[in-house]
């Protein structure tokens, strides 16, 4: 009845996770049960939860990503702290509990806070910045969340109700088939990451028709905004290189279920096809989740520094170079494992040459900066902290691209760091600057300067202060995954590495500070203009909030830089024009289909891990049930009256006016 | 879709070349509907292309097992494949048929696509059924393994399409030939040719190559 499930599944004997999920548990009650008494429940479950609207859709996603970061941050510090003081003894985690703790660090700051991350800022902002009214696809928008929320809690749920694989974030057989991990938590990890994988692919899908297809009148490829080229890039390596994560995963999972051969030790199992597989998705996902990123600093670059984007072609360019190129280097991930001289050598050049539209990106975003006015707002504080940052990430990345050095520092803590500088150094400071830039969009009023610095300068100082010393005793020869050595040389790097991760949980805090103060000061901080950065794309021409519908009228667009170009018209000529004929809009009704999906998602996820058979199939068959009721709607748009939207637009046309009244001549 | 070239426009474009060529807005319903889905049968593609590849790498890993040339019965192939091919052809006619509106044919291409359909899922299941019952089951060999997964993936998708297609009949009984329902009607279509072409690579790649070996 229960399959595999009994009570040894819930680790009484290990009081952390047991503690910590306790703890979420109450919380989790605690804040369903004050939404419940509060009646804040139909609320959320009308503009929320059931919502097809891009922008709701864009942030649940980064709220579920920035919850995560706080799950995939406390695995960090537990690393940490186990690093430094399991000197010469066992530290305080026992061994197969510190290897769930950083297959799941991995596993959920890729999967579930970077790739949400990315995703929620593009769903928000590029739909605004092509001057349409949606995705292309709103309902399935929101069963791609939700399937990525599934997965999320599937995670989530192995805390306490058995076990995380230990296998590493990529699960490598022979050590993740059933002989050698016969746990349910290599389980834990295929379904959650195969079913918010199909999210993903379906957000993929999404936007890159959304970005080929809808685009308002006159936005040709080159007057598109840099973010919605690089949500191109990215969102086209999606669709290329997800589903071979899926024929992977599912390929394991064949043989931990039905007894296969793909990658086992017998039988003619290939390891190394796994290996082949694995990065051929793998390292085209670094550049999806590092494109956008790229997009984000363009964006605020340009604003910052008052200027338009130096070489937007060659940006272009080097979007769609980086997009091709990340496809050709898998192999750099095994150079140790005998592929030979030739095939090292191809694939260590292929890497090296992703440095170079790099770098022409890093010096098209200097020149933009040389001679602008450059305002040193959190956002571009992001964006400055990047460059810096992401170019010794880059120096390494190249460094480790050399065949022979790579023979040296392969799984050492040097790799580690490496990883970590390009990735949080791009990724993670990219979220973070959309974060800050594209706050007082969505919400409609901006978020507080001091604690915003504060957060910088702590997350970029600590960020320095611990994986320097990793760098350092990765050369000193100190390999990745150690759960504790003997080494005394290496001791003194862990411990201010631990020291740079309280450095690091400080900027957290300032952030979550940032938050908080920012909402309590939101009468004094709101943003009435809907422009508060004096920005130059689409997305700052309608109201913060946008309305339902993003724009009254489709924007026409004249040239690159689109709503700077009419803001200097504006002026010019100004803004009295004739007063438009508002028309009817139809927007997609809202469903929950996506919510309910995501509900047998679960269900059947979680059944399939603990082999309920009986569980699967229900779940099959109500998803199988949940398409059909959907398929069958009569009416799948309602109409915004004509009187309604002008009454929406003329209050944001009247505090723009005032806007460009005030600014003056440039 | 079309695109007007205009002149008057090109100083308005920094980079101008004399011409500008508009972008004339959002595309229809129907375009970015199809468009959608044509990029999600490439993502599916390159799905089926791992499970190629796994198979080309493990097709002679037999582990003392036996090698496709013993165990593929090139007629049961055959008949497959004329069933499939000939599906895909009254799928055809279906989609002219719901074009044009006529129930009648619309029904009747259905229906034949998917006893079609289920005449090659029987004889594939058949095939199986029969191979594991002679301990030639998937855990046998890497071999085994790989053929399994590959062909009974397309056994899944197809399987899938005879799900989606008499949900398609329901829908067309019940709405009729709405815009919306037609939509639905032109993607089943692209998913169910989709279907034949890998079906073409599969033929290909497993049972002619193999039979040979």
């Amino acid at each position: 009845m229960l399959g595999k499930l009994d009570w040894s599944a819930i680790p009484f004997d290990q009081p952390i996770p047991l503690l910590a999920g306790a703890v979420v548990l109450v919380a989790i009650l605690a804040v369903l049960i004050w939404v419940v008494v509060k009646g804040h429940l139909p609320y959320l479950w009308h503009e929320w939860i059931t919502s097809v609207d891009h922008k709701r859709i864009g942030v649940m996603y980064i709220l579920l990503a920035s919850v995560m970061l706080l799950r995939g941050g406390s695995d960090a510090i537990m690393m940490r702290i186990q690093q430094a003081v399991a000197y010469q003894s066992q530290g305080y985690l026992p061994p197969e509990h510190y290897n769930q703790i950083f297959s799941a660090h991995g596993t959920i700051m890729i999967f579930f806070v970077a790739m949400p991350f990315v995703i929620g800022l593009m769903n928000l902002i590029v739909p605004l910045q092509l001057g349409v009214r949606d995705v292309a696809f709103p309902t399935l928008n929101s069963v791609g969340f939700w399937l990525a929320a599934t997965g999320a809690l599937l995670v989530n749920l192995s805390l306490v109700i058995g076990e995380f694989a230990r296998t590493g974030w990529l699960a490598f057989p022979p050590l993740s088939e059933l002989s050698y991990s016969p746990g349910v938590g290599v389980d834990y990890y295929a379904w959650s990451l195969q079913i918010s994988g199909v999210g993903t692919l379906v957000a993929g899908i999404n936007l890159v028709t959304t970005v080929l297809k809808l685009r308002t009148r006159g936005m040709n490829y080159l007057r598109m905004p840099m973010f919605c080229w690089t949500t191109l890039a990215s969102n086209l390596l999606i669709v290329a290189a997800f589903p071979i994560l899926t024929a992977t995963l599912a390929m394991l999972l064949l043989d931990r279920y039905l007894g296969f051969h793909f990658f086992t030790n017998e039988a003619g199992g290939n390891v190394m096809m796994f290996m082949n597989l694995i990065w051929a998705w793998g390292h085209p996902e670094v550049y999806i989740l590092v494109l956008p990123a790229f997009g984000i600093f363009s964006e605020v670059v340009s604003t910052f520094s008052g200027k338009a984007l130096f070489g937007y072609r060659s940006m272009v360019l080097a979007t769609m170079a980086i997009c091709v190129i990340s496809f050709m280097v898998w192999l750099h991930h095994f150079f140790t494992m005998g592929a030979g001289p030739d095939v090292n050598a191809i694939f260590g050049i292929a890497s090296m040459i992703i440095a170079i539209p790099t770098g022409v990106k890093i010096y098209n975003w200097l020149f933009t900066m040389y001679g602008g006015r450059i305002r040193f707002e959190t956002p571009m504080l992001w964006a400055v902290g990047f460059m810096v940052t992401f170019i010794i990430g880059g120096l390494t990345g190249v460094l480790v691209a050399v065949p022979p050095a790579d023979f040296m520092l392969h799984n050492s803590m040097f790799l580690v760091a490496h990883f970590h500088n390009v990735i949080i150094g791009g990724v993670l400071f990219g979220a973070f600057a959309g974060f800050e830039y594209w706050f007082p969009k969505a919400f409609g009023f901006r978020l507080d300067e001091r604690w915003g610095k504060a957060a910088f300068w702590f997350t970029f100082l600590g960020f320095y202060v611990t994986f320097v010393p990793l760098y350092i005793a990765g050369m000193l020869g100190m390999t990745r995954r150690m759960q504790h050595y003997d080494v005394a040389a290496w001791r003194p790097w862990m411990i201010v590495a631990a020291i740079g991760m309280v450095v690091l949980t400080v900027g957290v805090i300032c952030q979550v500070m940032q938050i908080v103060v920012s909402i309590r000061n939101r009468e004094a901080l709101r943003d009435r203009t809907g422009d508060p950065w004096d920005g130059r794309s689409l997305e700052w021409a309608t109201s913060s909030p946008p309305p339902v519908f993003n724009f009254a009228f489709s924007p026409d667009v004249r040239g690159e830089d689109a709503y700077w170009d009419m803001k200097i018209h504006a002026q010019q000529q100004s803004l009295e024009h004739e007063g438009p004929e508002y028309q009817d809009i139809e927007m997609p009704r809202n469903s929950p289909t996506g919510f309910v999906c995501a509900f047998f998602a679960t269900i059947m996820g979680f059944a399939l891990i603990w082999h309920m058979w009986w569980m699967v199939i229900l779940g099959g068959i109500g998803a199988f049930a949940t398409f059909v009721v959907f398929a069958w709607r009569d009416h799948d748009e309602y109409v915004i009256p004509a009187e309604e939207v002008a009454r929406i637009d003329r209050v944001n046309l009247e505090e723009r006016r005032s806007l460009v009244s005030m600014a003056g001549a440039i | 879709m079309s695109m007007t070239a205009t002149v008057g426009r090109a100083h308005a474009d920094p980079h101008h070349i004399g011409i500008v060529i508009e972008h004339p807005g959002p595309a229809s319903k129907r375009i970015v509907t199809a468009y959608g889905f044509w990029v999600f049968l490439l993502s599916d593609i390159v799905m089926f292309s791992c499970f190629f590849a796994a198979y080309a790498v493990l097709v002679g890993q037999t582990a003392g097992g036996p090698k496709g040339s013993e165990i593929f019965e090139q007629r049961n192939v055959a008949i497959e494949t004329v069933c499939l091919l000939l599906s895909s052809f009254t799928c055809g006619m279906a989609s002219i048929a719901a074009d044009v509106r006529n129930r009648f044919w619309f029904y009747f291409g259905m229906a034949v696509t998917c006893v079609l359909g289920l005449v090659f899922l029987a004889m594939e299941f058949r095939e199986f059924a029969d191979l594991v019952s002679r301990g030639y089951g998937p855990s046998r060999s890497a071999f085994l393994t790989a053929f399994f997964s590959l062909v009974g993936c397309h056994g899944l998708h197809v399987s899938a399409g005879v799900l989606w297609l008499l949900t398609m009949m329901a829908q067309v009984f019940a709405k009729g030939f709405r815009a919306d329902i037609l939509r639905r009607m032109m993607c089943f279509a692209l998913f169910w040719h989709a279907l034949d072409i890998i079906w073409v690579a599969v033929f290909s790649v497993v049972y002619l190559l193999g039979s040979g070996v």
